[in-house]
């Protein structure tokens, strides 16, 4: 049984909680900056800053909230995979919508 | 999600001349070892997070070209979420990550009590971020904001009309053709934060059977399984609304 479990241990990695604090800490502070960041005139860049802002707390969660920065391959490539493939489907449906009426006004 | 079940061994053990070799209770037959289970269960809840991704795709995309059709209707409606309980919500949610992340961690080094302070303190968060939303539902209620609902573009219209939204960002009043697209606005706000919530309450609905369980001793003799991937899960809808909090809330809130 201690066999095993050891062996469990050594594939299986458990995420320290100080990393967790570490995130959790840096999730809030984000959440802080993106507010104050959102009162400042920026012009076009308000929106840039608050998406750019939004995705790196987004990769923060995702690689080590849910673990994908210590998982399988398997699980990289399906995550990127998704991902992918939304940031294709959605970026093709924008230029088509944003593009479509060019030059005729 | 499958949770452990028992597996009838019966004709298993017949199949395999020799029997079967020591292994662990929650460990199905189909699968080679733990690892290889855990390894499946994570890559199908990882599948099932691709698909909602997508579903919540849609709504994303319909908001960016609305917004980038309509917006001036966009700013003022947007002025009308207060930023207080927006940043309020994303922290409660963003805490209530903390603890399921930390109770992740509980159920792999064993520790029952700690796992379930943590579904525990997880569960109220996910109760008080609905009791926030629920506030801010009943304002627009209040203001006439549901589409469809004998929707007012006065604030819009007249937004000396609305004076406490006035004094502080001192919108100007839009063309009743651009007003009429803020109710376009609320469609998309309702769609969104509502389908959010939807994931929250039935997630708040897996977390109370999962406290129960958690107390039995379920998931802190080793099979961590149901706890790591509903975590996946919760820690998904964090994501959605780190992305909704500044689209929705945050549009423009620089004074002109």
């Amino acid at each position: 049984m201690t066999d095993q479990h050891e062996m469990e241990e050594s594939q299986h990695h458990v995420v320290s909680p100080m990393i967790y604090i570490i995130i959790g800490g840096s999730l809030l502070v984000l959440t802080g900056l993106t507010v104050f960041a959102s009162f400042l005139e920026l012009g076009i860049f308000n929106p840039i800053v608050a998406l750019a802002i939004a995705c790196v707390k987004a990769v923060l969660v995702v690689l080590f909230f849910m673990h994908v920065k210590y998982s399988s391959k398997l699980t990289k490539l399906t995550v990127f995979c998704g991902l992918f493939t939304f940031i294709a489907l959605i970026g093709m449906t924008l230029m088509d919508y944003f593009s479509r009426a060019w030059g005729r006004w | 999600m499958s949770d452990s079940t028992r597996v009838a061994h019966g004709t298993a053990d017949s199949l395999h001349t020799g029997g079967h070799e020591e292994h662990p209770a929650y460990l199905r037959h189909h699968f080679e070892n733990v690892e290889q289970q855990a390894d499946a269960a994570g890559f199908a809840m990882w599948l099932f997070l691709l698909t909602e991704v997508m579903f919540f795709g849609g709504m994303f995309t319909a908001y960016l070209i609305y917004r980038n059709w309509y917006y001036p209707a966009f700013v003022e409606a947007s002025h009308q979420l207060n930023v207080v309980w927006g940043t309020l919500n994303t922290a409660v949610l963003i805490t209530s990550s903390f603890t399921m992340a930390m109770g992740v961690w509980c159920a792999e080094v064993r520790k029952q009590a700690g796992l379930v302070l943590c579904l525990v303190l997880t569960f109220i968060l996910g109760l008080a971020f609905l009791g926030i939303k629920t506030v801010e539902y009943k304002e627009k209620i209040e203001k006439h904001h549901v589409p469809g609902f004998h929707y007012s573009l006065k604030s819009f219209t007249n937004p000396q009309s609305d004076p406490e939204i006035y004094k502080e960002y001192h919108d100007k009043p839009l063309g009743v053709d651009m007003a009429r697209h803020t109710e376009i606005y609320f469609s998309l706000y309702f769609a969104m934060t509502g389908m959010h919530a939807l994931h929250m309450i039935i997630g708040i609905a897996i977390l109370g059977f999962m406290i129960f369980r958690a107390r039995a001793g379920a998931y802190t003799s080793g099979h961590v399984t149901f706890v790591e991937n509903f975590g996946l899960y919760w820690h998904f809808v964090d994501i959605i609304w780190i992305f909704l909090f500044p689209l929705l809330y945050l549009i423009s809130r620089h004074a002109n």
